[in-house]
């Protein structure tokens, strides 16, 4: 191999890493750049639309008001995140024990799935009283099931022939789960827990909505709608950032924790080779 | 590498008592394929026993049976000398079967971990195991750092950590290349020499039957079974040299023609 077509290669390379960040930020400039002439050549009112200045202006105004908000949606984001997690790898653990079990009770884990959280959220409000646990109920609920197929499936996905070494070795049920299935089921888990942590928002967001909790312990949602009502659209595009930016942190976060995980041996973690 | 090898004249072996005694064995699977029908096979003890024969005629399954892995549908299948007789076995697979997740060091450790014994209580045999297939310099590395020989490697360290009497290989060294392979031939010959256990070895090659088998046993297919036992009269040590020798080719011809009629009995009619 040539030196010129190695360096040609590193060169292109480079170029490809540089363009990955750089394109996606100028379209972002270009749009924001977009949306400021839109508002100023038309002279949009900033209640109807707010130019990014106003936007930004009243993000750093309201952070008071709205980085409280974020605390608040990301307690809830985070407790039902974990409660997620327990509940579907438990559930998963319980199903791979038993064919019987999976049976029984993956239909239902699937109805509770495809129902749409919003028709389901007006009983929740009836029968349980405390707000945060509705919130949790209802965030549970839209992220569990992720993360309870991707671990059925992963605890499943063991080599056959280790399964029979492990029986060779006169390994125990809890041995085979713990020195065998379980690691094998931590890619796949670990790929339901990032679908989950994006679905964990979503389902805290929109059963705020509903609940339109006020006043302490409320969040992001109910401080887009409170500013809705009056008029305060610049507000409610900053909340609306904030959302957006929660859900890209927990995404990179949980993709962080994934890549340290698996970087050892998982092919996902080892990326392409030099 | 082979300078502690045994010497063991295989006409002597004749006497030896049986390590495993399998009379009258069918296994039918629920689908209904009979994979091998009244098998009569006694395994000597400290031979290496080659099962050869073409793919599909029931020798992973024999291996199986053997292992406790599967139960026979008819027969018996006895170890006279064990009363543990499954926590005694090593088995090496034709895919290295490693657990990804884990250094060569966990995975070797892997047989001593499930009966309870500690990292710290097993590091000493973990590292002689990994010594003895000369790979104690990698014991912290991943499987996918290692070359496919490498991982076979820590494979069989990994059946003879627990010191068994009997170790059971099928087809461990049919996807490495020939150099790799030969190496491997010789690098098993040498731990049998050293450690003295029975030795069950699958392959469909004619010339790994013979370059590393006391004795072979001849399968033929549909259903199963064992048409011929040959017997190679050649003592260990055995080098490379032994490879090109006229009674290595004499001894593969004989194994080659046992192999054809194989072949021509298990065609389906
Ligand atoms: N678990 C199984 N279920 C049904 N049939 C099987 C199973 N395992 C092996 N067989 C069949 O038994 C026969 C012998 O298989 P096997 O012992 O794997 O042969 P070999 O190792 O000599 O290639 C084949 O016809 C195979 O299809
Ligand atoms: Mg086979």
């Amino acid at each position: 191999m040539g030196e010129a077509e190695a360096s040609g290669r590193s060169r292109a390379e480079r170029f490809d890493r540089l363009a990955r960040w750089l394109l996606p930020l100028l379209v972002v400039v270009a749009i924001v750049f977009g949306w400021h002439l839109v508002v100023v050549v038309n002279e949009i009112p900033p209640y109807i639309l707010p130019g990014p200045g106003t936007v930004f202006a009243t993000l750093v105004k309201d952070w008071p008001i709205l980085s409280g908000a974020l605390v608040n949606t990301l307690a809830i984001t985070t407790l039902a995140l974990i409660v997620a997690t327990l509940g579907g790898v438990g559930l998963a653990i319980l199903f791979s024990q038993s064919r019987l079990v999976e049976y029984s009770f993956f239909p239902i884990a699937v109805v509770l799935q495809v129902t749409p959280i919003v028709a389901v959220f007006p009983l929740i409000n009836i029968y349980v009283d405390n707000t945060t646990a509705k919130l949790l109920i209802c965030a549970w609920i839209v992220a569990f099931f992720p993360i309870l197929s991707n671990t059925t499936l992963g605890l499943n996905s063991a080599d056959r022939n280790l399964h029979a070494l492990f029986h060779l070795y006169g390994a125990s049920r809890w041995q085979t789960l713990r020195h065998l299935r379980l690691p094998a089921a931590m890619p796949y888990f670990l790929g339901g827990l990032r679908i989950a942590g994006g679905l964990s928002l979503i389902g805290a967001v929109v059963a705020e909505f509903v609940a339109g909790t006020a006043g302490f312990g409320s969040g992001l949602a109910f401080r887009i709608i409170e500013a809705g009502y009056r008029l305060n659209t610049a507000r409610m595009f900053a909340a609306l950032i904030l959302i957006s930016a929660a859900g890209v942190a927990i995404y990179l976060v949980l993709s962080l924790a994934s890549h340290l995980i698996l970087r050892k041996w998982h092919e996902s973690a080892i990326g392409r080779e030099r | 590498m082979a300078q502690a090898a045994q010497s063991i004249d295989p006409a002597a072996s004749a006497e030896q008592p049986s390590a495993v005694v399998l009379g009258g064995v069918t296994k039918r699977f629920s689908n209904g394929t009979t994979a091998i029908a009244d098998l009569d096979l006694a395994v000597r003890q400290g031979e290496f026993l080659s099962l050869l024969g073409p793919s599909g005629c029931g020798k992973s399954t024999v291996l199986r049976l053997v292992a406790g892995l599967i139960e026979p549908s008819a027969g018996t299948i006895r170890r006279p000398d064990e009363q543990n007789a499954d926590r005694d076995i090593g088995f090496v697979f034709q895919e290295p079967t490693l657990m990804p997740w884990a250094s060569a060091f966990t995975n070797v450790w892997l047989p001593l971990r499930l009966r309870g014994v500690s990292k710290r209580a097993a590091r000493d045999r973990v590292m002689e195991a990994l010594d003895g297939v000369g790979l104690a310099a990698f014991a912290g590395s991943y499987p996918r750092e290692l070359s496919g020989g490498m991982k076979m490697r820590v494979s069989i360290a990994r059946a003879l950590v627990t010191e068994p009497r009997l170790l059971l290989l099928d087809e461990p060294f049919a996807a490495l290349d020939e150099i790799t392979r030969f190496r491997l031939n010789n690098d098993l010959l040498e731990l049998w020499g050293r450690f003295g256990f029975t030795v069950v070895f699958v392959t469909h090659s004619v010339f790994e039957s013979v370059y590393l088998s006391s004795r072979i046993a001849v399968m033929a297919a549909r259903p199963g079974r064992i048409i011929r036992t040959l017997t190679v009269d050649e003592p260990y040590p055995r080098t490379d040299a032994f490879r090109t020798t006229p009674h290595y080719g004499e001894l593969c011809n004989e194994t080659s023609a046992a192999l054809l009629l194989a072949m021509e009995e298990g065609r389906p009619a």
